[in-house]
């Protein structure tokens, strides 16, 4: 007992390695924001293209959307971070984070805004364009305000998972919270900054987990 | 032209490694067949227990599916890899990867069948235990069935999401298909390996997706 | 009245892959006048109407609003002439999102460029007219299905359209609730809005139309007065569907 104590929670261990983990939360919420707000612009992209009446925009999106589905995002980083190189192509830990996941959320978003625009009933396109509104101005005041309303738990559910996939960046020795905590581990031969590292991530995104769990049981019903 | 082709596709490097990546396909495999199992068996498991309404026992069902749905497998995963062993527990690599995925999977599988216990109608409950079944057998018989079908398409989605994350074995030396690929890639000093470890994924995870995306848009078009 | 077409369609044809819907449909609606359209269910009534706004893009044929053919110029040109035919549904359609008084501003700020004041002044007066200026800051959700086709007309009146286009604007709607709306309609036609109308309310149409048309099988059967096509039908097809409404 005594001895996981000291293994798994040592404080002194724990305050010591404080201020780097907290320097690699500075790091992970840096990628989150990137990430996010990325994933968020190019799945609306994605959805939109995945819903286009032209073939030739349509298929481009459908194939984009299974291909970054199906690739794990660590495949995904793992190729741009140390493939890209060999085709003479360098690109720094943050960018190759951004742009795989960029790829691996925008497909996942992309569902879940198309999921959105089905559910929008048809007369309201119509409604719209019947009073002269351009197709923008109908997606952007009509139909999307809609189409997000109704898939805000999958929007924020998909959200954590983006945030907790922040963590694979520690593969490519990107210094965020996860890699400082292992960083501080393999220094003090203590486990404790990784639980520490999983206290960090939870606190952050708990009370994310019950709002979706809370949400969906309000539609559930 | 000639230069990206003998990096990313050179056939006698794709040649001398393909043993190595088709032994990390299997590994994959069996590991991702193992977690589906454990993870969804477990996951229904404690779905069924939460349906008793037993307080304490709720508490520690809710806790364990919120910790395991918010926390990144990778952070468990090195705890379990390389906190363990020094209170005298050592897991293999890829018994750390089984055993933290399929408690993530569990997690999210709980959830999503105590949803579809949630939208069984209450007159289906009502009807199975004044026809005398009883409350486990209304369970088993009259809600499971209809809990299960509704849980299928997210489940399906899960399910995809969680085998995919086998590739956490790499950092930690299991040799599924991303790190036998990293080993050759570093052997070899070419990019072809990994390019053979994308098109790996891609011939299991494909298929995978578009039965998703077929299961998806059935339930959808019901809904109507 | 003045006799100038208002709305003209001409040689209108409409086909959904071999399925031909309208054959060569000719049909003017005069300044002030109010048109209204039947026939039995999927005999075109819904596709003609939708047409006349190119929510439905006619496989051939003209389609003339105040002189001026909207089946060309460019998708701007179709966003402005959209505006000049108000258009009300079957479903109301508001938009569940935003206010009643939102619902009848939008278009008037986004489409029309018109400032806010403008448009909620507008908005104010159109939802007087309806009778609806004491929900202006209601949802939708929470106006009965009549209340909702009432602000639905004012959504569509406050961009000065040219021609206002019903769709069974009644069909949806409890029997007490029709009352509201045929007087809004009726209201409409005596300030001299021009109408094409599309319903199975046979007394309104009695009462207010100009003309009566009669649609089947995708072609216009027969038109008049309402006395002639209710009184005297000369088309047997006429008369079988008149005297099957009329029970
Ligand atoms: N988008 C479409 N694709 C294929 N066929 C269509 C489409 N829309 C309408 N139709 C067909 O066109 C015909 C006319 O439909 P329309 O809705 O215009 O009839 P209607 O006279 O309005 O009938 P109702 O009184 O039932 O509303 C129907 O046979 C219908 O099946
Ligand atoms: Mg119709």
């Amino acid at each position: 007992m005594d001895s996981l104590l000291d293994q798994f929670f040592n404080l002194d261990v724990m305050r010591q390695s404080l201020p780097l983990l907290l320097n690699g939360l500075w790091m992970t919420l840096q990628l989150c924001c990137a990430v996010i707000l990325l994933g968020l612009v190019g799945g609306l992209v994605v959805a939109l293209g995945n819903m286009s009446p032209r073939r030739w925009v349509r298929w481009p999106a459908v194939v984009y959307t299974d291909l970054f589905r199906a690739l794990p995002p660590l495949v995904l980083l793992i190729f741009i971070y140390s493939g890209l190189p060999f085709a003479g192509i360098n690109v720094s830990p943050f960018t190759a984070v951004v742009i795989a996941f960029l790829l691996n959320n925008s497909s996942y978003y992309a569902e879940v805004y198309r999921a959105g625009l089905i559910s929008v009933p048809k007369g309201q396109a119509e409604a719209a364009k019947a009073t002269g509104l351009s197709k923008a101005q109908a997606l952007i005041h009509v139909i999307l305000p809609q189409a997000i309303r109704n898939v805000l738990p999958d929007l924020l559910s998909n959200t954590v998972e983006v945030v907790k996939l922040t963590s694979l960046a520690s593969v490519i020795s990107l210094s965020e919270l996860l890699y400082s905590a292992n960083m501080a581990r393999s220094v003090t031969y203590n486990a404790s900054p990784l639980v520490l590292a999983a206290l960090i991530y939870l606190i952050l995104l708990w009370p994310l987990v019950r709002l979706v769990s809370h949400f969906q049981r309000r539609l559930a019903a | 032209m000639d230069r990206f082709l003998q990096t990313f596709f050179n056939p006698v490097v794709a040649a001398k490694y393909a043993p190595d990546i088709i032994a990390g396909i299997w590994v994959t495999l069996e590991i991702a067949a193992a977690v589906i199992i454990a993870g969804i068996g477990l996951g229904l498991l404690l779905a069924c227990l939460r349906a008793y309404r037993i307080k304490v026992l709720n508490f520690f069902i809710i806790c364990f599916a919120d910790i395991f749905r918010a926390l990144p497998p990778l952070v468990v995963i090195l705890i379990l890899y390389f906190g363990f062993p020094s209170i005298g527990i050592r897991l293999s690599g890829p018994m750390v990867l089984f055993i933290v995925l399929s408690l993530t999977l569990a997690a999210f599988a709980e959830e999503i069948f105590w949803a579809g216990f949630s939208s069984v109608e209450k007159g289906q409950w009502e009807a199975g235990i004044a026809t005398g079944l009883g409350f486990s057998r209304t369970l088993v018989y009259i809600a499971l069935p209809q809990a299960v079908r509704l849980a299928f398409p997210p489940l399906v989605n899960r399910v995809l999401a969680i085998t995919k994350m086998t590739a956490l074995g790499s950092p930690i030396g299991v040799s599924e298909i991303l790190s036998s690929a990293t080993t050759a890639q570093s052997f070899s000093g070419s990019a072809t390996p990994l390019t053979m470890s994308v098109a790996a994924y891609l011939a299991i995870f494909v298929p995978m997706v578009i039965v998703a995306r077929w299961l998806e848009g059935r339930t959808a078009w019901k809904k109507r | 009245m003045a006799n100038r077409p208002m709305l003209e369609i001409a040689a209108l044809e409409k086909r959904f892959g071999s399925n031909t819907i309208l054959k060569n449909i000719d049909l003017k609606v005069a300044e002030g006048e109010l048109v209204f359209v039947i026939g039995p269910s999927g005999s075109g009534k819904s596709t003609m109407l939708r047409c006349c706004n190119r929510l439905e893009e006619p496989t051939s044929g003209d389609i003339i609003v105040d002189g001026r053919n909207i089946m060309q110029g460019t998708s701007r040109d179709l966003d402005r002439m959209r505006l000049q035919v108000g258009m009300v549904f079957q479903g109301f359609h508001l938009y569940p999102h935003m206010s009643v008084l939102k619902n009848v501003t939008l278009a008037q700020r986004k489409a029309l460029k018109r400032t806010k004041a403008e448009a909620d002044a507008r908005a104010m007066d159109m939802l007087e007219r309806v009778g609806m200026e004491h929900k202006a800051d209601a949802y939708p959700a929470e106006l009965s299905g009549g209340q909702q086709q009432r602000v639905a007309i004012a959504r569509a009146l406050a961009l000065d359209p040219k021609v206002m286009l019903f769709d069974e604007p009644t069909s949806a709607l409890d029997p007490e609730l029709v009352g509201s709306v045929l007087k809004v309609m009726k209201d409409l036609r005596a300030k001299g809005m021009t109408m094409l109308v599309v319903s199975h309310e046979m007394g309104f149409a009695r009462e207010t139309a100009d003309r009566v048309v009669f649609m089947d099988g995708g072609v216009i059967v027969e038109e008049g007065t309402p006395e002639q096509i209710f009184g005297a039908p000369q088309a047997e097809r006429t008369k079988a569907f008149l005297s099957r409404v009329s029970g």
